[in-house]
């Protein structure tokens, strides 16, 4: 798999029509045909794919995703120690916190809305409160996310004043209190996180809903009823459980839509995060960054789908005892 | 049967708003230039930033453009993107479905392994990379968001050649000597055209917004040309004066997408014979 993932990202970069060294050569005229030979030979240009597609390999294989091609040449992926002990943190090592910390609360406020939703829409199945759930899901579809965070932003950051619209702390951070820090990161973080999480809520209610109703038309729900317990009780400890088993795979697949999701929210509330340094790499054609995000991003998507599928054994018996038999 | 399918489909309210809404947008994108007041490239320098008005009715740009003129030809261009990309996608997704599906094997093997690692790169990151390297142009990003979403595609076509295959009429077919491309186009293709509709129906409602989202970050269609994204865009700017520039776009797109969507899914309940009986 993840050999795959390599050969694409590495095959995309090579589709791009021009030299790389043209970009860094542009802003010199003084570079020469010879020293825009030399860069090349830097970066292995001259090689040919192949040969490149092995050493880069070779790096990938001990993390080391190469420096960045802007001006400040830090690396791609994590930290590096020069001689005189100086630490120059890597790209990814700082971003990925970020986008991880704003989906996984945007992913937790999602699901403490989406469940009850589900849960209400199936349990009133066909009345209003389904009907208007569903209308509000059709609209959670089709409403483009950086256009729902521009009128938020508007309407709490510009007209209201209640929220900051963009970056992660105010400028005085540094001076205020542990909880003045806290207040300031929350309510830098609160568009940002609770937009994607609106949007992502339409998809996650239905999957909730739709899966109560199949539970409901289970033999084992008609005999909880029949055996006289009450509606509280079937519903939240007979169907709700098994409700919830298969979304533990959705939002293991979510994953790759929500840091895909990131570029535009990010670049729109200027967050540092991955998105933002992706959409930044791929404005000044940056490789190396380019490369480095697009394999960990993918890893990151595998990671989530293996982390499901553990979840999930962990939280069905019958996958279960299944895994522990071999 | 495809015209019984159709009434039946319009039959569903659902597929009835949703078809009403994209039969409007697409009557109102084809006769842009007979309903557009202005020329939608029209720089006015004494109309700048003006608000909604009769003469204006959706106001104007930061040049002076009329944005009911803009909308209405960059409604041409989110259609056509939307059309052309899932055609795209559609096209490749029922190729390689057809050949994983029919022929299984190691050719089954290695498509589903490509599916599997497609799937896994986030989508967004590899379209913009892509795109970034190509020239941003309305055909590239047509084309990148066609060759990025044909995985659905391709599943859903293996699976139903793969239980089509074990039916009787499909065996009855070929012992009687019906070659691969006969099975393939007469009987297996048709059969399982009900799920490839609905779900272009819903992916051109995701390659209306993907092509918004790219046009708004700069790298879809790009200026002077009108789309909804970039007029977005330029709405962003001026956010703090010009309301009406952010609100009209948006609108557009999801009213857009809602009409696909609801299309999508009322041709779903109508044509899934389980849906049917549940309710």
């Amino acid at each position: 798999m993840l050999i795959g993932i390599s050969l694409i990202s590495f095959f995309i970069m090579h589709l791009a029509p021009g030299d790389i060294t043209n970009n860094e050569a542009a802003f010199n005229p003084k570079a020469s045909e010879e020293s825009r030979q030399k860069l090349r030979e830097l970066y292995n240009l001259d090689k040919p794919v192949i040969v490149q597609y092995g050493l880069w390999m070779k790096r990938m294989a001990t993390l080391d995703f190469g420096n960045s091609f802007a001006g400040h040449r830090k690396p791609v992926f994590w930290q590096t120690i020069d001689k005189d002990g100086n630490v120059t943190k890597g790209m990814i090592q700082e971003a990925l916190p970020i986008t991880l910390i704003i989906n996984i609360l945007g992913l937790i406020i999602t699901l403490a809305l989406a469940v009850p939703l589900g849960i209400i829409a199936a349990r009133k199945y066909g009345l209003w409160q389904d009907k208007s759930i569903t209308l509000f899901n059709f609209i959670g579809f089709s409403i483009p996310g950086f256009w729902l965070s521009l009128l938020l932003m508007y309407w709490l950051g510009v007209m209201n004043d209640w929220f900051p619209i963009s970056g992660l702390h105010s400028i005085n951070y540094e001076s205020l209190g542990t909880w003045g820090k806290i207040k300031d990161s929350f309510s830098h973080l609160f568009l940002p996180v609770v937009i994607p999480s609106v949007t992502g809520l339409a998809g996650i209610t239905l999957f909730v809903k739709n899966g109560m109703l199949d539970v409901f038309h289970q033999d084992y729900i008609t005999t909880a009823r029949a055996k006289g317990l009450s509606e509280h009780k079937v519903v939240y400890t007979h169907a709700l459980r098994n409700a919830l088993l298969p979304l533990i795979t959705i939002v293991g697949l979510s994953i790759p839509g929500l840091i895909g999701g990131s570029v535009i929210a990010e670049t729109i509330f200027a967050i540092p995060g991955m998105g933002k340094l992706f959409y930044d790499a791929v404005m000044m054609r940056d490789f190396p960054v380019i490369m480095g995000i697009l394999t960990i991003g993918s890893a990151l998507t595998l990671l989530g789908n293996l982390i499901a599928d553990i979840a999930y054994a962990w939280a069905d018996p019958r996958v279960r005892r299944g895994v522990m038999r071999g | 049967m495809g015209k019984s399918l159709f009434l039946k489909a319009l039959s569903n309210s659902l597929s009835k708003v949703g078809f009403i809404i994209i039969v409007g947008v697409f009557l109102l994108a084809m006769f842009a230039p007979l309903i557009a007041p202005y020329d939608p490239d029209n720089i006015n320098v004494k109309a700048i930033l003006l608000g909604p008005s009769w003469q204006h009715w959706m106001g104007t740009d930061g040049l002076g453009r009329d944005v009911l003129s803009r909308m209405l030809y960059g409604g041409r261009i989110s259609l056509l993107v939307g059309l052309v990309a899932v055609g795209i996608s559609t096209a490749i997704g029922i190729l390689l479905g057809a050949l994983a599906g029919y022929y299984r094997g190691w050719i089954d093997t290695f498509i589903m392994r490509l599916v599997d690692v497609m799937l896994s790169i986030p989508s967004f990151f590899l379209i913009l990379a892509v795109i970034a390297f190509l020239t941003p142009s309305i055909v590239n990003v047509m084309i990148v968001i066609g060759l990025t979403s044909w995985m659905g595609v391709t599943r859903l076509v293996r699976a139903e050649f793969l239980s089509l295959t074990g039916r009787e009429f499909v065996m009855a077919s070929r012992t009687l000597g019906a070659k691969d491309a006969r099975l393939i186009f007469t009987h297996l293709l048709p059969n399982s055209l009900t799920p490839i509709i609905v779900s272009s129906v819903l992916g051109v409602a995701g390659a209306v917004l993907m092509e918004s989202g790219l046009s708004f970050l700069g790298l879809g269609v790009q200026a002077p040309q009108a789309s909804w994204g970039n007029i977005l865009t330029d709405g962003k700017d001026y956010i703090q004066f010009a309301w009406w520039l952010s609100l009209f776009p948006g609108l557009a797109i999801l009213i857009t997408v809602l009409g696909y969507n609801l299309l999508g899914e009322g041709l779903r309940d109508a044509l899934d014979p389980r849906s049917n009986s549940s309710k």
